[in-house]
């Protein structure tokens, strides 16, 4: 690799050619403000606060967008560089709905820190803000377009990582927005509601919807009985919320966190993971054997579900008709769970604790309530809202306890905790499938071609002498290309898993902010080190669910599964 | 002092309509000439000509050749940019239909030289006229087979298409004309990769000006050596000027470069309606200085030009008389590009807003001496931070108003409004 030298600030320094000037900066301890410019995504541009003078050059340039060159004289810091800056921040603010307190994002918004780095204490140009609309017409994500800074993040994830192409930048000059297209709603505009824009912008404009008022309401409700779940990306990244390093595990302070909080039990979502193996295992074998619809597809991420119920209606049969752990568990929650326990499930309160804003959408489905008056799961809220939560009651998270989760929801499995990554859910069915069709032990548990934040990844196993192809992608623009072959007849998978999330659920739209894939890898990491330190690591050796198929379930995919775990999917093509 | 007209011979001369005409007064004679020398050695003739880009920007037309030649892909576009959408331009359009053949020839030398393969004129959607003579005069073309497969017999293929502009003059900066092609709204993109590179779907892509592709046929007529001895050092050539305004004779003049503002206008356009008193003149267009009459003895040239932070622009001189206010005038320039903003990059997106209301401050008399500096600043950031050419350029008008017309705005603020 050529290298190439420049002076940054009097620094000489040396750094491999193509590199731009912000991360040759970074590289030695000079950080340059950014707002539009975001790891791992395309570049924009558009922003400039990250100008920087170049020796030579009349204008500014943008450093991120900027390669160094042999030679290069970059001062960062100038009066001429600090008073742009400055400018192009009052600017912004100058047409910005500046109500910092009563903001979702006060305290963790780009803006506001960049402002108060800057120094802005007063604002030379009079407000030029119009007031517009909010979008609050569906029960995921909220966007307030009176705090948009036009960045181009959200439109840049829709549109290249998801290929969804919601969202668009309307209008141009002084008039430019940042919508969905038609300047609809994203109700009408077949979001999936995965989020990925609400994790990447800066400000508060798009966020997910709130909910933890509805969750305080119900804790401090004394008829109610508080039950809540933990999905298994959560324990993964919640540390990073009450800031933990990334990656650091925090199961068991999270569950004592939890306890304080005021949930009466607190269960763990990786239960209703195994559960998840057991009836799709069964349902994939069911499916080779019978010759039913193949290749199979996963079901448990609800944003790939409103995907393909909006954009491939005609591959709906492809998708297993296994409800997601989530919702398999709040079916359990108010069916099997009062029966156990006595309690009238009216009086049932489910939380769940999700990396996830699909999944808000998810529990407000018609097909997801065992009783037609009320949904199954109550309230979802994502790891930054149990954050905000644990910060609210001023708990001191790291010096807690441990607690484990609470029975009969509680026990569980290594195939059960990577179903928060990419390949996970794959590899967790693998696991179970090979030895029920096989009847002998499975060697060597890790299948690590499955593994990883390549795209599309593929794997082969045997299955009672035949050797079948499975694959797993992430994204819905990787979704699309297995989703098109599986469209066109020509998919050579006997099993897919899709995940919305770059990365799986641990990349999900409701993670800590700040997600890239230097982030989205370490949480991998502990993912695959928490499986590797479990004394079990097979969905069909959980003793927790081998108890309630004997108590109550009776067998997978029979009657009762077929009624509490199993659901179907609508064509939603067609927009109203 | 005359006129000196290399590209503008034929203005007049012959019916725009005929290819024969256009045949008969040296047309495609230069086209044959090149066809004839290596490729190497045209873009020589580009480079020892020192051939400025006449959209605006003055780029080495050579430079961009060049790096189109070195490129391998298969496909490689040439767009020849007739969008002209800055207000006190019209020259382009002038080329188009007085001479439109000469563009052509010009296009398919500057495509053989560099190995394009398809040729786009992206022209002003307002420019009827000039799209159909266009579209006729390429088809004629094609008929006499100087385009299409195997030009005049060679091994040479290339063909043009025109296409019309989406009626917003950002579309005339290069990326966001691209982005506009390509069907998608007219903002422009991260450099690099350049167009050279990465153009048109992603292919090396040439852009040029009308003027400087019209410009290249006497290239090859009278060799670079010859064309770089007209004009100064520094502005080779001739230049095409839109002059209006309060000018008794508006229109086109092919001046060589080095002549001076003041000959243009008084020796070229007769001097000032009523013979009235210049109050400024605008160069380049709406993104150009605002000069005072006393300086309209300084020459037309890319250098001098730059001294006002500013580029020569494509060419336009506009003359506003004493009757008229600078601050009404100033104002309609900022929300000019307020409205033509393509509102991708901050400064340029909500900058205008607050330039026009702090103009407007002046209109009302209600400015003070902190409006001035707020105003200069302001300016300023947006010149040097914006994204692209639009908001790099549209604050010059208000930075050299500052510089020769601050007694105004002193004026403004001693004698605010009463009541
Ligand atoms: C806002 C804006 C508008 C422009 N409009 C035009 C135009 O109408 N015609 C043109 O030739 N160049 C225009 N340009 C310059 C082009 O970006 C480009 O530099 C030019 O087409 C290159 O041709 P040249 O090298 O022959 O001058 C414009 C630039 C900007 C920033
Ligand atoms: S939630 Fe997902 S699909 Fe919907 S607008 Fe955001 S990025 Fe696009
Ligand atoms: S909604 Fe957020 S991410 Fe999208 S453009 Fe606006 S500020 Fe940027
Ligand atoms: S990948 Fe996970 S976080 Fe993302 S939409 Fe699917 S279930 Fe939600
Ligand atoms: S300067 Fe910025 S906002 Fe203005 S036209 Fe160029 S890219 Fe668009
Ligand atoms: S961070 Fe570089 S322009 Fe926005």
């Amino acid at each position: 690799m050529k290298m190439v030298n420049l002076t940054i600030n009097n620094v000489k320094v040396s750094v491999e050619e193509n590199t731009t000037i912000l991360k040759a900066a970074k590289k030695f301890n000079m950080n340059i403000p950014t707002l539009c410019y975001y790891e791992d995504l395309d570049i924009k541009s558009d922003c400039r606060v990250c100008v920087v003078e170049v020796e030579g050059k009349k204008g500014l340039v943008s450093s991120c967008s900027t390669p160094v060159v042999e030679g290069m004289v970059v001062n960062t810091n100038s009066p001429r560089v600090l008073n742009a800056r400055k400018t192009i921040v009052e600017l912004i603010l100058s047409n910005h709905d500046t109500n910092c307190t009563t903001c979702v994002k006060n305290l963790r918004c780009e803006l506001q820190t960049l402002a108060r780095t800057l120094g802005i204490d007063e604002n030379r140009f009079p407000s030029v803000f119009e007031k517009c609309e909010i979008d609050e017409g569906n029960p995921s994500i909220q966007r307030n377009p009176n705090l948009c800074i036009k960045c181009g993040r959200c439109v840049d994830v829709c549109n290249n990582v998801q290929g969804t192409s919601v969202l668009a930048i309307l209008g141009r000059g002084h008039n430019v927005k940042v919508s969905a297209v038609f300047d609809e709603k994203l109700s009408d505009n077949f979001c999936t509601f995965c989020g990925q824009c609400a994790s990447v912008c800066p400000v508060g404009a798009i966020t997910e919807k709130d909910d933890t008022d509805i969750v305080w309401r119900a804790l401090t409700d004394p008829k109610k009985h508080v039950i809540v779940q933990v999905a298994p990306a959560v324990r993964v990244s919640l540390g990073e919320e009450v800031g933990q390093k990334v990656g650091t595990i925090v199961t068991g302070k999270m569950v004592a966190a939890m306890k304080i909080l005021g949930f009466d039990q607190v269960f763990d979502t990786d239960f209703a993971a195994d559960l998840t193996i057991i009836e799709e295992g069964n349902e994939l074998i069911q499916r080779v054997t019978n010759g039913g619809v193949l290749p199979m597809m996963t079901s448990c991420c609800p944003g790939w579900i409103n995907y393909a119920e909006t954009r491939y209606p005609d591959i709906l049969d492809h998708i297993s008709s296994c409800k997601s752990p989530q919702q398999m568990f709040g079916a359990l929650a108010k069916s099997y769970y009062p029966k156990k326990t006595g309690i009238d499930p009216k009086d049932i309160f489910v939380v769940s604790v999700m990396p996830c804003t699909a999944k808000k959408y998810e529990a407000k489905r018609e097909e997801m309530r065992v009783d037609e008056n009320s949904p199954d799961v109550d309230a979802v809220l994502t790891t930054r809202e149990l954050g905000k939560m644990i910060k609210q009651m001023g708990i001191d998270f790291e010096n807690l306890d441990e607690k484990p989760f609470d029975s009969p929801f509680g026990i569980t499995t290594g195939a059960a905790a990577i179903f928060g990554t990419t390949g996970g859910v794959m590899e967790a069915a693998i696991r179970t499938v090979y030895e029920v069709v096989n009847k002998k032990p499975l060697e060597g548990l890790d299948f690590k071609e499955l593994r990883g934040l390549k795209g599309i990844k593929e794997a082969e196993i045997n299955l009672g002498g035949k050797m079948v192809k499975v694959a797993v992608a992430h994204t819905l623009s990787m979704a699309k290309i297995l989703c098109d072959q599986v469209r066109n007849g020509t998919s050579p998978y006997a099993f897919i898993e899709i995940m919305t999330c770059l990365g799986g659920c641990i990349g999900g739209g409701g993670q800590p902010y700040g997600t890239s894939n230097t982030v989205r890898q370490e949480r991998i990491n502990s993912t695959y080190s928490l499986d590797a330190s479990m004394s079990l690591r097979k969905s069909h050796e959980n003793p927790e669910v081998i108890a309630l198929y004997k108590d109550y379930l009776k067998e997978p995919l029979g009657k009762l599964s077929h009624h509490l775990l199993h659901t179907h999917y609508h064509d939603r093509s067609s927009k109203v | 002092m005359n006129e000196m007209k290399l590209i503008s011979k034929r203005f007049g001369k012959i019916n725009p309509l005929s290819i024969d005409e256009y045949i008969k007064f040296d047309g495609y004679k230069n086209l044959k000439k090149a066809l004839s020398m290596e490729k190497i050695e045209i873009i020589d003739e580009v480079q020892k000509s020192y051939l400025r880009g006449r959209g605006g920007a003055g780029f080495p037309t050579s430079i961009k050749m060049m790096g189109l030649a070195k490129e391998s892909n298969k496909e490689k576009f040439i767009i020849c940019n007739a969008d002209e959408g800055e207000p006190g331009n019209f020259k382009d359009r002038y080329l188009m239909e007085n001479d439109p053949h000469q563009i052509i020839e010009g296009m398919i030398i500057v495509a053989f030289a560099t190995g394009g393969t398809k040729g786009i004129i992206y022209v002003r959607g307002e420019y009827q006229k000039s799209i159909s003579l266009l579209k006729w005069s390429i088809d004629e073309a094609r008929k006499f087979g100087y385009l299409g497969k195997n030009i005049l017999g060679s091994k040479f293929s290339f063909d043009i298409e025109v296409r019309s502009g989406a009626g917003s003059y950002v579309c005339g900066e290069e990326f966001a004309l691209i982005e506009s092609l390509e069907g998608k709204p007219g903002r422009t993109r991260v450099k690099p990769p350049f167009p050279t590179q990465s153009g048109i779907n992603n292919k090396p892509t040439l852009i040029n000006n009308v003027e400087t592709f019209s410009t290249i046929p006497t290239i090859i007529e009278i060799g670079g050596a010859n064309f770089s001895k007209i004009g100064t050092p520094s502005s080779t050539g001739t230049k095409l000027i839109s002059l209006s305004g309060n000018v008794k004779h508006k229109g086109v003049f092919e001046i060589p470069f080095g002549v001076s503002i003041r000959d243009v206008i008084y020796e070229l356009g007769g001097g000032i309606e009523n013979d009235r008193k210049i109050k400024l003149v605008q160069l380049g267009g709406a993104c150009g200085p605002i000069i005072p009459e006393y300086m309209l003895d300084m020459i037309i040239d890319f250098d001098r030009f730059e001294e006002f932070e500013s580029k020569t622009g494509a060419g336009a001189i506009i003359v506003i008389d004493e009757r008229f206010d600078i601050f009404t005038i100033l104002l309609k320039v900022v929300r000019f590009f307020q409205h033509e903003s393509c509102g991708k990059c901050t400064p340029c997106r909500e900058g205008h807003i607050q330039l026009g209301n702090l103009i407007e401050k002046f209109i009302e008399r209600k400015a003070m001496m902190q409006d001035i500096v707020s105003l200069e600043s302001l300016a300023r950031v947006i010149h040097q931070a914006s994204l692209c050419g639009l908001g790099q350029t549209s604050p010059t008008a208000i930075i050299s108003s500052l510089r020769y017309f601050r007694d105004d705005y002193i004026d403004r603020i001693e004698h605010p409004k009463r009541g």
